[in-house]
């Protein structure tokens, strides 16, 4: 019951960042709240597993953290240089 | 001991829900860029960590213990990080902080 109300809270986060990603002014603005709302995303999938009982969400969490660090950085890279490889 | 980990682990995970709906608020609201760089990070670091720690306290030892402690660390390394290079590359493209809106703004609720 508790874990249910929790978990709606984390989606109407979710929704408020999901706004600034529309409305940012500029691009590293919506950087940052994309940032944001992958760690969101991997809050609301180790909540999931303790729903679930299941303990594999918790690899998926782990793999959600590292893919989001590489994209920010990736992001960054591109709007910075606009390009992904060498210069 | 079980109902002293039980409160413990509510307490934390009620503490990590409340940072990260502020750190929400606070992206949603704050005036400029590198004012919305500070709920982020409050929202990365004390929400993820205290809500898993709030799941570490209430799941039996054993392999979810070491899953839970290897996604506190990397998150606590990645998302510094990816601040970091974001205030970076902000203030090399030029960008200020904008003071003037915060000072007019202060002045007026006086």
């Amino acid at each position: 019951m508790i874990i249910s109300i929790i978990i709606s809270i984390i989606l109407v986060a979710m929704a408020l960042v999901v706004l600034r990603v529309f409305y940012g002014p500029t691009t590293y603005d919506r950087i940052l709240a994309a940032n944001t709302f992958g760690t969101k995303v991997v809050v609301l999938i180790a909540l999931l597993g303790y729903l679930a009982e299941d303990t594999m969400f918790l690899d998926i969490a782990l793999i959600y953290v590292l893919i989001n660090f590489i994209t920010t950085i990736g992001f960054l890279k591109y709007f910075k240089h606009h390009s992904l490889g060498k210069e | 001991m079980e109902d002293f980990l039980n409160i413990a682990g509510w307490v934390c995970i009620v503490a990590g829900i409340f940072s990260m709906f502020t750190g929400a608020v606070g992206i949603w609201r704050m005036p400029d860029f590198f004012a919305r760089l500070h709920p982020a990070g409050i929202n990365d670091s004390a929400g993820l960590t205290l809500v898993l720690l709030g799941i570490l306290l209430h799941a039996e030892f054993g392999f979810v213990t070491g899953k839970i402690i290897l996604l506190i660390l990397f998150s606590m390394i990645t998302s510094a990080t990816a601040c970091h290079a974001l205030a970076r590359a902000a203030i090399h493209s030029g960008m200020k902080p904008q003071a003037k809106i915060l000072t007019r703004k202060r002045k007026k609720n006086v």
